[in-house]
């Protein structure tokens, strides 16, 4: 009984908890009580993800209101993949959260932590799993404004500045997203997806469409962080608490990405948008700039987070690439890219954070000599540096192998070259942290720092030894980019 | 033990070795046992595969699916077998040399030493083995990458500047040019196994298949062909036992092993013949020969002059190759193994030098024949094989090489060879000369004789061999035969 309503439980578990969590207030209690809700919320996007290999799509009715007139949560492939995704993100994130957070948020705003994370999940998993076209926008809403609190929870008095600009640029987004969803529902009277994916292409040369279209675009890559709607994210970033930063950057503008492909496969799936128009021009140039930009400011950056900051821009830019390739091969290597470049950057972030709490500051200048202070967090970010980099036997190299493949297929072959020239590029910003902590003397006056403790460092080394583990055997995370492709290129939903 | 089973042995031994090696750092005498008994084991597995690839086995396993129809796969066959078999050999010996060299020079961090060392071996056992491009790419990349701490041991900023060099150099070819080259062929052919006569043929237009060569031959950094030489010599900074074994076998034999695999098993030999497109490596190999050794003269630290001579010496192998004749072919593979011995043998005895007088200067060299004889005996073997006269095994290789440019009509080659030979000649006799025959420049530094016993032992073993492998050649000739 309860196996059927596991897309519905899969949100409003954390939601229900976040207001229960704001009741506790204890600090340790309402750790515990997120730690149980994130790994409940994983093994229900597993439950889920085996169910649509095993069966195919399934939809669920909420309150039995058959769409389009109730609101439908849609549980596809590719969505029980980013369900994973932030989920399992979500739980390791949250393993590892407790002496980060006691560390770097002043203990009586810790409740309010935990609280906003669990909206926030929910707000995530909401986006994903729903099948409305507004529903989609309260679920973005709730998402969007726990992380400007999460941000702002910085001790860092830049902070604040940095979660209101992203306020600024977030809710500019958003608010483009339900301009593009009136001018739909306006043509076409309807908010479901299905429906609309129906209903769009008789009314898609219309100019109320096109518009749609150009403000949903927009939107969405203003919250994805596209080159150069990205001027929010490295400061966010930066001056975001550790935790927070491992979570977002591993899930926010990946979900925003899933929005762009519902917009882009589902929505308008059967009006091929890409196919050689503007918006496919636009898209890959603007990728192709991301990567080579964002990389080159990342290699002169000395605060690490701001570092990986644009590491992730450029990232977004591989991500944007495959799918604007408009091909199984592109999109498919754009959906594994969510989930590798996830475990990567989310170990990245987890790795720094210990730095911070063992260092207290996450400068180049404060790792020289660190890689004999802290060798097992050091050895993590390596590893996962390579992962970034796309080194063979790492997930980056199977992300890079099929976008490679994807712009050969294409005829590109100039596209090929360049997506190999930029992956050198973050070979120059990830070797500058491996000389500084390996080559460098450790400065005189800094004796005593230790390992980070290991309920931080266990999780850190589960995410990087996954990141070898699929890039080793990619079978798995590789059929399941393959099938949704697949299934979103050929715009059968059900 | 059934082959197959001693394949994966021999895979995952220098790995736990590298395990134990990590555990037993704190015991440095349990620490090296465990280097030898490792190096040692990795051998014995390797070399019993001999007889079964002899007799046509070629033992394969599969570890798994990397990508939807990609496997991580591994299969011995001739050309594999004999570079492994010299690579696991030589480690037993430079493992040997790298105590005396380690102890004796006071290193730091020699735990971490002998751990990248015996990942690095895993690597290139992984390497000779491999059974397709893709399962090859992975573990040449490793190679590069745990060979990094060995090349920045000191941890100077001059050995982060070579760090970078060698990094910077291997992995922007690898992952620009070889990357791509592997991605093409999986899109022309749908395979990457390494298939006797190739997987190309007819799959592509003479234009393509030109231009996937161009990838293949520059994408290999490791075989250090000219332009993309440079970062050998930056290794150089590394601590002798490195440079012996990885910077003059492990490493750069990686690379023209590759070259070779690529030309026999993915292009295969009869159609790269065919299609003409591959006179143009001939003239780059003969360039990289000739200018490599013209710079040799030119150097003074020692250890570099060995490293022009490698670059040279490798295009040897690159160039019996593009010949494509099976003579040729044979030539290049024995090469691979003569080069081997020869040069590790003057590495060793340069780092001889180096622990016993501090002297790193050819200059510097003047009647250092008195106080280590064996030492200069041993670095005179290895001269002799570089030039090629008898009775080293220099001369084998040598005379495989121009036997199969003189049936093909090569006569660019032939000339190529004869002068690089004398060329050679002027780079090493003048420091023989000045070891044996000239006097000390300044007295009073010359209170130092041979260098510690297990450095000379290595050096001599390795001296023997060489003139050894002049007399009995068959065990590889034999082996290389089966593979045209």
């Amino acid at each position: 009984m309860i196996a059927g309503h596991l897309p519905i439980l899969q949100v409003i578990l954390p939601l229900i908890m976040a207001p229960i969590a704001l009741i506790i207030r204890n600090s340790h209690a309402v750790w515990m009580l997120t730690l149980v809700v994130t790994w409940l919320t994983f093994s229900i996007s597993l439950a889920l993800l085996m169910q649509v290999l095993d069966t195919g799509d399934m939809a669920y009715r909420i309150g039995g209101w058959a769409a389009p007139w109730g609101i439908e949560y849609v549980v596809s492939k590719v969505a029980a993949f980013v369900l994973v995704i932030v989920s399992a993100i979500g739980s390791i994130v949250m393993t590892y959260a407790r002496r980060s957070i006691e560390a770097e948020i002043s203990e009586d705003r810790i409740y309010l932590f935990y609280t906003m994370f669990l909206l926030c999940l929910t707000g995530l998993l909401g986006i994903v799993i729903t099948g409305d076209v507004f529903n989609l926008f309260v679920f973005l809403e709730v998402s969007s404004l726990s992380s400007y609190v999460m941000i702002s929870l910085g001790r860092d008095r830049r902070a604040l500045t940095a979660a209101y600009r992203y306020l600024i640029m977030g809710t500019i987004g958003a608010t483009f997203y339900i301009i593009g969803v009136g001018l739909m529902y306006m043509m076409t009277g309807t908010l479901n997806m299905a429906d609309l994916s129906v209903l769009i292409p008789s009314v898609a040369e219309s100019s109320t469409i096109q518009t749609a279209m150009a403000f949903l675009t927009v939107g969405i890559c203003l919250k994805l962080a596209l080159f150069p709607l990205h001027l929010w994210l490295p400061n966010a970033y930066t001056y975001a608490p550790s935790v927070v930063t491992a979570f977002l950057a591993a899930t926010a503008t990946k979900v925003a990405v899933y929005i762009l492909i519902q917009i882009i496969f589902t929505l308008f799936g059967d009006v091929n948008v890409l196919e050689g128009s503007g918006i496919q021009n636009m898209l890959m140039t603007l990728a192709i700039i991301a990567l080579f930009v964002a990389s080159t400011i990342a290699i002169f950056q000395d605060n690490m987070k701001r570092l990986f900051a644009y590491s992730s821009v450029a990232q977004i830019g591989y991500i944007i690439l495959g799918l604007s390739f408009a091909s199984q091969l592109g999109l498919a290597a754009s959906i594994v890219h969510l989930f590798n470049h996830a475990i990567v950057k989310c170990a990245i972030f987890m790795g720094l954070g210990c730095i911070a709490l063992r260092v207290g500051g996450v400068s180049i200048k404060n790792i020289y000599g660190l890689g004999y202070r802290m060798p097992w967090t050091m050895a993590a970010i390596t590893i996962s540096g390579l992962g970034l980099i796309g080194i063979p036997l790492t997930v980056g190299f199977v992300s890079k192998w099929y976008l490679v493949r994807a712009a050969f297929e294409q005829g590109m072959w100039l596209m090929a070259v360049l997506i190999v020239l930029s992956s050198l590029l973050a070979i120059v910003y990830v070797w500058r942290i491996v000389e500084a902590a390996y080559l460098k003397p450790i400065p005189e006056g800094i004796a005593n720092i230790n390992e980070a403790p290991l309920s931080m460092v266990l999780p850190l080394w589960f995410l990087a030894l996954a990141s070898i583990y699929f890039g080793v055997d990619a079978t798995t995370t590789m059929n399941i980019a393959l099938d949704s492709a697949d299934t979103l290129l050929t715009g059968d939903l059900q | 033990m059934n082959p197959e089973m001693t394949v994966l042995t021999s895979l995952t031994t220098p790995l736990i070795g590298a395990l134990l090696i990590a555990l037993s750092g704190r015991w440095p005498n349990l620490r090296e046992t465990v280097t030898l008994i490792t190096a040692a084991t990795l051998f014995m597995l390797v070399a019993s595969l001999y007889p079964i690839v002899m007799n046509g086995g070629r033992p394969s396993i599969v570890i798994g699916e990397m990508l939807p129809g990609l496997s991580i796969a591994f299969s011995v066959e001739p050309l594999g077998l004999l570079f492994a078999m010299i690579a696991s050999f030589l480690w037993i010996i430079n493992s040997l040399y790298s105590i005396g060299y380690m102890r004796a020079n006071n290193e730091k961090n020699q735990t971490r030493f002998y751990v990248c060392f015996a990942i690095a071996l895993a690597s290139t056992i992984a390497i000779a083995f491999s059974a397709n491009m893709l399962t090859l790419f992975a573990f040449y990349e490793a190679l590069t990458l745990c060979t990094y701490p060995l090349v920045t041991h000191s941890e100077t900023d001059k050995a982060k500047k070579g760090g970078r060099a060698y990094l910077g150099i291997l992995l922007s070819t690898s992952i620009g040019f070889l990357f791509i080259a592997i991605v093409w062929t999986w899109l022309i052919a749908g395979n990457l196994n390494f298939t006797p006569g190739g997987v190309l043929e007819g799959k592509a237009s003479d234009l393509v298949i030109g231009a996937l060569f161009v990838l293949y031959i520059f994408g290999v950094g490791k075989a250090a062909l000219m332009p993309v030489h440079r970062w050998l010599p930056a290794a150089m900074v590394a601590p002798t036992p490195v440079s012996a074994l990885l910077h003059a076998v492990a490493v750069v034999k990686a690379g023209v092993f590759t070259i070779v695999k690529v030309v026999i098993y993915i292009f295969g030999f009869d159609f790269l013949s065919n299609t003409g497109t591959t006179n143009w490596l001939l003239y780059v190999s003969g360039f990289t020969i000739l200018t490599a050794s013209i710079i040799a003269i030119r150097q003074d630290n020692l250890k570099r002059r060995l490293a022009y001579s490698t670059i040279s010496q490798l295009s040897y192998v690159v160039m019996a190759t593009a010949i494509l004749a099976p003579l040729s072919i044979v030539g290049a593979a024995l090469h691979i193994a003569v080069h081997a011995f020869g040069k590790i043998t003057l590495f060793f005895a340069a780092g001889s030098i180096y622990t016993a007088s501090h002297k790193t200067e050819v200059s510097q060299l003047n009647g250092i024949g008195r106080h280590m004889p064996w030492t200069m005996a041993a670095f005179t073997v290895g001269a002799m094989s570089m030039i090629g006269i008898p009775p080293t095994a220099g001369f084998i290789s040598k005379w495989y090489i121009l036997h199969g440019a003189f049936d093909s009509g090569q006569v660019v080659a032939v000339v190529v060879v004869v002068v690089s030979t004398l060329l050679n000649a002027g780079y090493f006799l003048p420091i023989i000369y000045a070891a044996f025959f000239k006097k000390e420049k300044n007295i009073g530094n010359d209170n130092y004789g041979e260098a510690p016993i297990a450095i000379v032992i290595a050096l001599s073993i390795t001296a023997a061999a060489t003139i050894l492998l002049f007399f009995f050649p068959g065990l590889f000739i034999e082996l290389i035969q089966k593979l045209i």
